[in-house]
């Protein structure tokens, strides 16, 4: 017997191929194609009442963005070749494309958007302050210091065009994200069209999520009132998006089961055994029904604004921990059960090595530094603009 | 320049012995036969495995372990053990360290046993070789499924696609590795280790475009088939007498 085996594997199962940094890296990606959506609805849509939010959401967008190819490349047996991908892409592969969807995603959309939106404040800052930050602010102009009124018009015309580009941009991101493991036709659990599109609407949740929350502490941080408005609309939307998620899941859920191909024995003894905790506890019933009990009851009911910034912490947290359960199950619950459907292996997770949980932790806390400097660099906060509840 | 009867019995007999030796080490070594070079264009290399001649001694695992130096722990070959007691059931399948020692005996003599040699399918369309982001893996004009071993990423994509779990990460060269069918062997003229070292002919190399081979006739009269065959992966490992529980 093998330990942490249980029936049986090809001999080449055994070990577990993708680890805890490849859970992090459709989370990570997950998170930026969520926050720049949000961002999306107050520039395209129109959705005025997020407006304390937008610039915010750009920037966690992009903190998480340039982190999200880390795992990926700690990952790598040979992380000193990955730049073959941008060579000599192999045109066959989904994976070969990441690098473009990448860089398209950030360099075209994000950072531009970014730029645009903010560089009125660049010129201002590049010319009124001194030393080494003075100079990152000049390097940020371009040299371009042309704010007249008919610039900045300009700038706000390109930066629709950016983002009326981008909102598809982010659908390619995470969508890709969803095809790298739905297109793998030999493992039934990641294998199915819907894979894409659930991809995406958990990624839009979990971004919507993880802006509200930022918002909320980032508020209460700095001690200034919280605009109800725009929380409860994120509250909305937040609810709409995962109403959606919810049903595309539960599509795939009762599919899968009405099928019951070959391989769903094996898989529903993994579901009611190795995942019960993180599928059925964590992803399922924490990060899925409570929190979308708490913000449809806030459709249904009017609470005092205590109560109703608790219910929304409450279910932006759960939120955020249940979809990561969701890329657990999907990345690691993926490679549990072995393609002979006889049997299920066990995830050792090492602390301290290079695929361990020790990285994971320090990447997934890299973001919130690089939030840090940016808040820092460029504030987002734009309470005169803000609505009172 | 006279050369005396008794030199061209000396020049004679060292090229007589020298040729009977030359021919005595290309007959040791498999060399291939001078004049003849290998032609990638004219061969289209596969297997063909017969279950009922496998008698899971782990003689082809123990071979090609030595002939490619493989990692321990990992396998480009195994043999599994197969026992039905009832068709409405899962089987009991097993494969100890991939068979290298062979297998137990089994404790029930009241079952249907068999045993499965395992490797590459060599794949005409391999989901591996589709989703590798550098081509680093690819199948061989002559249809062997290589890994560069210089351009692999290490990034396990193909370990995920491949169906038959005959792939994984090298520990030593952080780069996928898995059956070459014995590349270097069989452009040589020779066989593969596994086929080489079966004591009952249950694995045979075949070349699909040698008109000679039997793999031709065996196609045409025997019932053979291969693996996971819904996953249209054209696999050119084929399998005489294989039960229907087999994945």
């Amino acid at each position: 017997m093998i330990p942490g085996v249980d029936g049986f594997m090809y001999p080449n199962e055994v070990e577990l191929q993708w680890s805890v940094l490849i859970v992090l890296y459709p989370y990570i990606t997950g998170l930026v194609a969520g926050a720049f959506i949000l961002a999306s609805l107050e520039r395209v849509f129109k959705v005025e009442a997020v407006r304390p939010t937008y610039r915010l959401a750009l920037l966690t967008a992009l903190a998480f963005l340039l982190v999200a190819p880390l795992p990926l490349q700690l990952h790598l047996g040979h992380p000193e070749r990955s730049f073959e991908m941008y060579l000599t892409p192999h045109t066959s592969s989904a994976m070969a494309m990441f690098g473009f969807v990448y860089l398209w995603y950030l360099t075209v959309v994000l950072l531009l958007e970014i730029w645009l939106e903010y560089r009125a404040e660049i010129v201002q800052l590049a010319q009124s302050t001194a030393g080494p930050k003075g100079w990152i602010y000049r390097l940020l102009t371009l040299g371009s210091y042309n704010i007249s009124p008919a610039a900045r018009r300009m700038d706000d015309k390109v930066g629709y065009a950016v983002t009326v580009i981008g909102i598809p941009s982010a659908f390619l991101l995470h969508g890709y994200v969803g095809f790298i493991f739905g297109s793998v036709k030999a493992n039934p659990w990641w294998s199915t069209p819907l894979m894409p599109i659930v991809f995406l609407f958990s990624a839009m949740v979990s971004g919507i999520a993880a802006v509200m929350v930022l918002y909320v502490v980032s508020m209460k941080l700095r001690r200034t009132p919280i605009d109800m408005r725009c929380l409860d609309t994120i509250a909305r939307y937040l609810f709409y998006t995962f109403v959606i998620d919810f049903t595309l899941e539960m599509l795939d859920l009762v599919h899968r089961t009405y099928e019951s191909d070959e391989s769903f024995r094996s898989l529903d003894f993994m579901v009611h055994t190795r995942l019960w905790g993180s599928q059925v506890i964590l992803q399922i019933f924490l990060g899925t029904l409570v929190p979308l009990l708490l913000l449809a009851a806030n459709q249904l009911f009017r609470f005092p604004e205590g109560r109703r910034k608790a219910m929304y912490m409450t279910a932006g947290a759960l939120v955020l921990v249940g979809i990561f359960a969701m890329r657990w199950n999907v990345v690691i619950g993926g490679q549990l059960f072995s393609k002979s459907f006889l049997g299920y292996t066990t995830y050792k997770m090492a602390l301290g090595t290079r695929e361990g949980l020790l990285p994971a932790i320090l990447l997934f806390l890299l973001p919130f530094a690089i939030f840090l400097v940016l808040v820092e660099l460029l504030p987002p906060w734009q309470e005169g603009k803000a609505h009172e509840a | 320049m006279d050369i005396s009867r008794r030199d061209l019995f000396q020049i004679g007999g060292k090229i007589l012995v020298l040729a009977s030796v030359g021919a005595t080490l290309e007959q040791i070594t498999g060399a291939a036969p001078p004049g003849e070079a290998y032609r990638m264009a004219d061969h289209w290399w596969g297997m063909l495995i017969d279950i009922e001649k496998c008698i899971g001694c782990g003689n082809c695992v123990r071979a090609c372990s030595k002939e490619n130096n493989v990692p321990q722990g990992y396998f480009r070959t195994w043999v599994e053990r197969y026992e039905i007691e009832d068709e409405a059931k899962p089987p009991r399948v097993e494969s100890p360290n991939g068979a290298i020692d062979g297998f137990p005996p089994s404790t029930r003599t009241d079952l249907k046993s068999f045993f499965v040699p395992k490797l590459c399918n060599h794949c005409a369309d391999s989901p591996c070789v589709q989703v590798c982001p550098v081509g680093a893996t690819f199948v061989s004009p002559d249809g062997v499924v290589l890994v560069d071993q210089t351009y692999c990423l290490g990034c396990r994509y193909c370990v995920q696609a491949c169906p038959y779990g005959c792939r994984y990460l090298h520990p030593e060269t952080n780069t996928v590795d898995k059956c070459t069918l014995c590349y270097h062997r069989i452009t040589q003229g020779l066989t593969t280790a596994c086929c080489e070292n079966c004591p009952t002919g249950a694995r045979q190399l075949v070349d699909f475009k040698n008109p000679q081979d039997p793999i031709h006739e065996i196609l045409r009269t025997q019932m053979v088939q291969v693996l996971k065959p819904y996953m249209a992966t054209r696999a050119k490992v084929y399998y005489e007498n294989l039960d229907g529980a087999v994945r």
